[in-house]
């Protein structure tokens, strides 16, 4: 049996008023002042009105509070925490912890000192602890420290959910997610320390829906209503712009769907077929060079030939199909590592030579490192997209347009992806990447069936490269590089895929909107961020390797426990155990 | 075939007829998976050809399976992270021909096609008894299960030849049992079985011929009673040397090898599912 004492010796009704007394007071501090000078990002100085990091503290309060109402059997709030399990609130407790926490040592370092921190500040660091004493009065999940990571078992749902619930619930989710998205992608540049405060709280509230079980539950109800699921995100993706009065953040917007589609395309051949890619950025770049040098820029080899759109698009596309194969055809009879370095290669190769086209080093046709500036703007159907246009009230940047072309060839991707995935060729791309051996025995034609997925892949960056080079204006080498602290480079696409979830539609796009939010908010980590990207991946992949979304598949295979389809073995009293060893 | 110097299987020449149960044994590192994987084409032997029905088989192991030769393999090789259900579909790979494009467009050919074939995977299921495990994880199957789910994979492709490799290996005598039944109502299919196999009594039941196999080399090919009447045979596989005393064997047995690396090839063998027997390694 493993041993639950507590590690607080405290009578569970003293652990739960003590959480529940250390929420409500750390909202009460978030309306008082907790420093004087409103030189501190999100000015924290006024009475009875929380702004900046204060509001995320007081959401990390309020949520402690809903979940400590649960240890009160609160009739429907024990849904929160169907098991009762010790970690989930722990770790609510610490998100306020942590919010609280890191903004008083802000505030001491930013500032010069403790003394900068008014009496609220101090009634923040105070209330915050109180939860997470709380939390630690509660039973301990198992005997040792470890088990405060691991996930508790959850039980099958009781019965399945019924009428509107279902889609009330998907909906909710899916809000939670676009408020979430919007309120991190508003916070300024300039306020670091509010986006770390959020990603603080988002960290540790994520975790506590996780270990309650709630994330799963959500990702099976949306499997379950997969059309339903699909077209409320792509609705609230829709949403996005109008709440947005900022066109820079309609362009964030927008390059993140370019990251994203890019990257699931990358899924195809990562996470479907298994073959590293580590040149992949290149036929993003393929794309958008092809669509640059037809759209009309007067610096293009072919000024004057404008295409329309349609027609751009598919000459990016077939120009990334072409690369593909090509790369493809001589690479992908290896295996492997050696894979993996031929594709660098000639990621690079691609690069190179599009920095030496420039009539002197080479044939003249990219106009070398100044790359193809002015390329004008798309117009579809008499649609400006260059224009700003008052919809339904709101306004409409330049930015936003492309934010909704770019929106329609996000659903086409996640369409083509979910459809070859679940065929007779996805299947054969999942053999390969099971165990190509016994695939090809299966009569598996290895090599045709990794080209087609090589090339589809590539094909599909080709696309977003052609919506690429209208949005940045220009198209130029650098960005086409295998490393680089911003993205789309080949590792953030491969780990955006690898963050994300492997062979999952929605985790290379969660991915790839993390990874360029992250570097784009926390402006003081610049010459860091390598360094902080490594960091993550480690932690991550020592916690959980399956990505943040787990494929069903992905996440059976890495926690042995917790499987669905494997029946319980009764556990045997440790004695017998002693007995049959010492007979064997 | 050869290894460097070490030829794994040389000239063994073996027919299977349609309808017919042989049986290969030998001692461990005999070469029988080696010459499995030289029948299917996942090596390319040094010399000699494989057979099947009249025509010669390239040895490409996608186009040894459309021929209609299809195997297990002795350390089970399913794809672990997929369901029962896929597993088998993806058996099917070479019976099926929708593209990336139908795949796409879903136009009514394609969910035609795939629900046929889901209908005929779960048919196979049913016919191994998996059925109820269908959306099962492969590789949450307990052991005899992934083995039955092999020989489900391998029937998707619908051969005229079924190889085993060591089908019962680790399996406790119920599921022996089992598993001849299995191999009897294959055989009943009018699919011929060639076995690898090291349990005797499994092996002299089921089959109607065995070949034994000796480092690399065809011993004896016959009945079971011959087999089993050859002393050689037991020889083999007590490990006694052939004659004379242990250190001769040994010193022979350097001699074999320095020869062998001296002499150009070796090969391989043939099988011949339909009718006639033939073919040839090569003589020397
Ligand atoms: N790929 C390989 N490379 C080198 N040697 C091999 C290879 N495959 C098999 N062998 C050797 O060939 C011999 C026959 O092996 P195998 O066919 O697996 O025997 P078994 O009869 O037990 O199935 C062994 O000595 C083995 O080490
Ligand atoms: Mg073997």
């Amino acid at each position: 049996m493993a041993d639950t004492t507590p590690l607080i010796p405290l009578p569970r009704s003293a652990a739960r008023l003590l959480i529940a007394a250390g929420a409500v007071a750390t909202i009460a501090s978030t309306f008082m002042s907790w420093t004087w000078t409103p030189d501190f990002p999100g000015d924290l100085t006024v009475y009875g009105y929380p702004a900046g990091l204060q509001v995320i503290a007081l959401v990390a309060g309020l949520l402690t509070l809903l979940f400590s109402l649960t240890l009160w059997n609160v009739r429907g709030l024990r849904r929160l925490n169907p098991t009762g399990a010790t970690t989930p609130y722990l770790f609510i407790a610490l998100s306020g912890f942590a919010v609280c926490w890191y903004t008083a040592i802000a505030i001491a370092v930013d500032l010069g000192g403790l003394v900068n921190l008014d009496p609220g500040g101090y009634v923040a660091v105070v209330a915050s602890a109180l939860p997470v004493l709380g939390a630690l009065a509660l039973p301990r999940p198992g005997s040792g420290a470890r088990h405060y990571f691991t996930k508790p078992e959850q039980p099958a749902p009781a019965r399945p959910l019924t009428g509107w619930t279902p889609y009330a619930i998907i909906i909710a989710g899916i809000a939670l997610g676009l408020l979430a998205f919007t309120y991190g992608i508003g916070i300024s540049p300039d306020e670091s320390e509010t986006f770390i405060g959020f990603s603080l709280l988002v960290l540790f509230a994520a975790w506590a829906l996780v270990h309650a079980g709630q994330l799963d539950r959500f990702s099976a109800l949306c499997a379950q209503h997969k059309g339903f699921a699909t077209t409320a995100a792509f609705i609230a993706a829709a949403i996005f712009p109008f709440t947005q009065s900022d066109d820079h953040n309609a362009n964030l917007g927008v390059n993140i769907l370019i990251f994203g589609t890019v990257a699931l395309g990358l899924n195809i051949v990562v996470g479907l077929t298994g073959l590293l890619d580590l040149g992949y950025v290149a036929f993003l770049g393929v794309g958008a060079y092809a669509a640059a040098l037809v759209s009309g820029s007067e610096y293009s080899r072919f000024a004057g030939t404008q295409f329309p759109f349609w027609a751009a698009a598919l000459v990016g596309m077939a120009a990334s199909l072409v690369f593909g194969v090509l790369i493809g055809a001589p690479t992908l009879r290896l295996r492997g590592d050696y894979l993996a370095i031929v594709t660098i290669g000639f990621g690079e190769i691609f690069r190179i030579a599009v920095n030496n086209m420039d009539g002197t080093s080479g044939p003249d046709i990219t106009n070398g490192p100044d790359g193809i500036p002015a390329i004008p703007d798309l117009k579809i159907l008499g649609f400006d997209f260059g224009d700003q246009h008052a919809v339904a009230g709101a306004t409409l940047g330049r930015f936003a347009n492309y934010f909704f072309l770019m929106l329609l060839i996000t659903a086409l991707v996640v369409l083509v992806f979910t459809r070859a995935a679940n065929s007779r060729i996805g299947r054969a791309w999942i053999a390969i990447r099971e165990d190509e051996t016994a695939a090809v025995a299966m009569g598996i034609n290895g090599f045709r069936v990794k080209l087609v997925a090589f090339a589809l892949g590539a094909s599909l960056a080709g696309l977003a490269g052609t919506v690429s080079a209208h949005v940045t204006y220009n198209v130029v080498p650098t960005p086409y590089q295998f490393a680089g602290s911003t993205p789309p480079n080949s590792a953030f696409l491969l780990a955006a895929v690898v963050l994300g979830g492997m062979g999952t539609v929605s985790g290379p796009l969660i991915g790839a909107a993390l990874l360029y939010l992250l570097p784009e908010k926390l402006t003081f980590l610049q010459q860091y961020e390598l360094l902080a990207f490594g960091l993550a991946l480690v932690i991550l992949m020592r916690f959980r390797p399956e990505g943040l979304i787990a494929n069903r598949r992905r996440q059976l295979e890495f926690h042995e426990t917790g499987q669905l389809d494997v029946p319980d073995s009764p556990e045997l009293p440790d004695s017998t155990v002693g007995v049959t060893k010492a007979g064997a | 075939m050869r290894f460097g110097g070490l030829t794994a299987v040389r000239e063994v020449d073996l027919t299977v007829r349609s309808g017919e149960i042989v049986g290969l044994i030998g001692p461990n590192g005999a070469g029988k998976t080696t010459f499995f994987n030289c029948l299917t084409g996942l090596y390319v032997p040094t010399q000699g050809t494989v057979s099947y029905r009249g025509t010669v088989l390239p040895p490409k192991p996608h186009l040894v399976t459309k021929a209609g030769i299809a195997r297990t393999f002795q350390n089970i090789r399913l794809f672990a992270n997929m369901t029962v259900l896929e597993n088998v579909m993806v058996g099917r790979h070479t019976r099926t021909k929708e593209g990336l494009w139908s795949a796409l467009l879903r136009g009514p050919g394609f969910r035609k096609a795939e629900q046929a074939g889901e209908e005929r995977s779960m048919e196979l299921l049913e016919f191994v008894g998996l059925a109820h495990k269908r959306d099962h994880l492969a590789r949450n199957l307990p052991y005899g299960e992934q083995r039955r789910l092999e020989i489900a994979r391998a029937l998707a492709s619908e051969p005229g030849l079924l190889l085993l490799d060591e089908p019962t290996a680790g399996m406790n005598p119920q599921e022996t049992r089992t598993t001849e039944e299995l191999v009897f109502a294959i055989r009943d299919k009018g699919i011929a079985v060639l076995v690898i196999e090291h349990d005797m009594r499994f092996i002299f039941n089921l089959c109607d011929r065995v070949a034994v196999l000796v480092q690399g080399r065809k011993l004896v090919e016959g009945t079971s009673d011959v087999v089993q009447a050859d002393e050689r045979v037991v020889a083999a596989y007590l490990g006694e040397p052939f004659e004379g005393d242990p250190g001769e064997a040994e010193a022979a047995e350097v001699e074999a090898a320095e020869a062998q690396a001296a002499e150009a090839g070796s090969d391989t063998e043939t099988a011949d599912a339909e009718s006639t027997s033939t073919t040839k390694g090569e003589p020397q």
